[in-house]
């Protein structure tokens, strides 16, 4: 008897645990939603801030977030496709296998505003990009870089061992191998590691807080080297800047609505397919 | 010729397959060469133990103390929020809930851990601190127990889902063993499922420390931005991470304020690649103990 109200309450505690869990993070997102959508309009989307942000649309911001997020898959890409390739085809077990490991883990494990310090020291400073597109891009490619490399080496991983056989015993080269059998079958794969690391990058604000994003731009960027507005970063400007937060704060509301609505698309339509593509090769 | 085609492409491979190590070698290098200058400027014991972060007064003072306790304090309080309620909904998506309840919970769960932090912060300054300010009428609801709530619900689907990573690795012959020992679910979990998941579970409470610590706007925008030393829960406070964010665009580039926001970034970066270590190496050992390393 006292075992099995025990349990009772156990397991309450635990139900009331998700109940809570639950309530935060979609009463988070139930908020942003019913706030943001009656800021939404066509004209808020396409066209550029007026009267010192406090009217008009944000599409520079839209528009900077896509270039920043394009400009970091772009950067990340190749180099975590390599890497997967290398650790996955080519490497041998030991040393080497294990130190690139251990650097993939750490650097996943890295604070996002410590990428901005780097970006800005390296980026901005040292090869003289400035405050740009280019500089806040490649500063959040190495920011999604472990990611790309993780969701590529699994895809990598589930191509069964007998695709590789057979393009062997048919004459062909590793490389070959490699380049016409294996990435192939694991596009799907490497395709939902991409677009969770797109939805991570656009999410970010640290890391190009001081390498790409500025505030007061009114039109769209010209070159690589501009610098851009971009919606986290616009989110946080007109929450803590500017004179008039009565009319600045349902702009933040609309941002923070697309921003969510674009990360969260994104990451479940990645999650989604990721699910489907485990189990077609598990049965 | 068809060989040196392979070996080449073999050697470019091998050599981009060291771009993580490149980066994270790069970033301990730009910190340590950037926050060096303050060795010659300013007395590092008193950099690290002073309680004045006037970084823009005449004469400047550079002690770090209180950013690094605000960060403590901060990341102490998140871990009562989400610790908790994450492990408790690992629990739950693990042990009570049904199929169907799973199949919803999980992705979800995950789909949420990608909200943007600046997301958080928005809620926490809207919604959270207002709240908080009401309830314990109190001059102002931006202070070191709202960032500790809203830092830690954010940390909430970190916790949960490595946690139920860890119970579901469980061998289920652990489970049925207890339960033909007469143990009743309640008995199974807490003595033998979760004793058996443990490590992975204190891995993602460490992972979850790791990402409240490194976490900047979050605290940006709802810990109050106060640098002196906390007394409460209720005083604003100015961890680490958000003294960086909110300097560093007027620091003067070159300037001792400049170095010394480069050497809270460093360690910051050392507190996280700890945190990182320790869950490796817990993780490590517990796959090794369950016989799940290949």
């Amino acid at each position: 008897m006292k075992n099995k109200i025990i349990q009772a309450l156990g397991f309450s505690l635990i139900t009331l645990s998700v109940i809570i869990t639950l309530i935060f993070l979609v009463g988070i997102i139930y908020l942003i939603i019913s706030k943001g959508i009656s800021v939404i309009s066509w004209e808020f989307l396409t066209s550029v801030p007026r009267k010192g942000m406090t009217a008009g649309g944000v599409a520079p911001a839209i528009v900077g977030t896509f270039y920043l997020t394009v400009g970091a898959v772009l950067f990340a890409l190749p180099l975590g496709l390599a890497c997967a390739v290398y650790l996955n085809e080519y490497s041998p077990k030991g040393f080497i296998v294990n130190i690139i490991r251990m650097s993939i883990n750490n650097l996943a494990g890295v604070p996002s505003v410590v990428f901005g310090l780097f970006g800005l020291a390296v980026f901005v400073k040292f090869l003289g990009f400035g405050v740009s597109i280019l500089s806040g891009s490649l500063t959040l490619g190495i920011l999604i870089l472990p990611a790309i490399i993780s969701a590529s080496q699994e895809a990598l991983m589930a191509v069964p061992q007998s695709i590789r056989e057979a393009s062997l015993a048919l004459g062909a080269t590793q490389w070959q191998t490699i380049r016409k059998a294996v990435i192939p079958a694991a596009i799907p794969g490497i395709m939902t590691g991409v677009i969770l690391s797109i939805g991570r990058a656009a999410g970010e604000t640290a890391p190009i807080l001081f390498t790409a994003a500025t505030f007061y731009k009114r039109g769209y960027p010209t070159s690589i080297f501009s610098e851009v507005m971009a919606l986290p970063y616009h989110i946080y400007a007109l929450m803590t800047e500017g004179t008039k937060p009565d009319l600045q704060t349902p702009i933040a509301y609309g941002c923070a609505l697309i921003l969510l609505v674009i990360v969260l698309l994104v990451s479940a339509v990645a999650i989604i397919l990721r699910n489907k593509y485990r189990s077609a090769y598990v049965h | 010729m068809y060989n040196l085609k392979e070996r080449l492409i073999k050697i470019l491979f091998t050599v981009l397959a060291f771009a993580s190590l490149f980066f994270l070698l790069g970033i301990v290098f730009v910190l340590f060469k950037e926050s060096l200058p303050i060795v010659f400027e300013l007395n590092i014991f008193k950099f690290l133990t002073g309680t004045h972060w006037y970084p823009t007064h005449e004469p400047a003072e550079f002690g770090i103390l209180p950013l690094m306790m605000a960060s403590l304090w901060v990341t102490v309080g998140a871990m009562f929020v989400c610790i908790p309620l994450g492990i408790g909904t690992a629990l739950y998506v693990n042990e009570l809930a049904s199929l169907r309840q799973k199949q919803f919970l999980k992705p979800v769960i995950e789909i949420l851990s990608g909200i943007p932090s600046i997301v958080y912060g928005f809620f926490g300054m809207l919604i959270m601190a207002p709240l908080i300010q009401q309830i314990f009428n109190i001059p102002t609801g931006l202070n070191a127990l709202t960032a500790s709530i809203v830092l830690g619900i954010m940390a909430i689907p970190t916790v949960a889902s490595i946690s139920e990573d860890a119970l579901s690795f469980v061998p289920k012959s652990f489970k049925e063993a207890s339960y033909a020992l007469g143990a009743n679910r309640w008995q199974t979990l807490i003595k033998v499922i979760i004793p058996a998941a443990a490590s992975g579970i204190s891995t993602s409470i460490i992972l979850g420390m790791s990402r409240v610590v490194g976490e900047t706007m979050t605290v940006l925008m709802v810990s109050g931005g106060a640098a002196v030393m906390p007394r409460s829960f209720f005083d604003p406070v100015r961890p680490m991470t958000s003294t960086i964010a909110a300097e560093m665009g007027e620091a003067a580039v070159g300037s001792i304020h400049y170095h010394s926001l480069f050497a809270i970034g460093l360690i910051l970066f050392l507190v996280t690649l700890v945190f990182n270590a320790f869950a490796e190496m817990i993780s490590r050992k517990y796959r090794i103990k369950l016989g799940l390393d290949r």
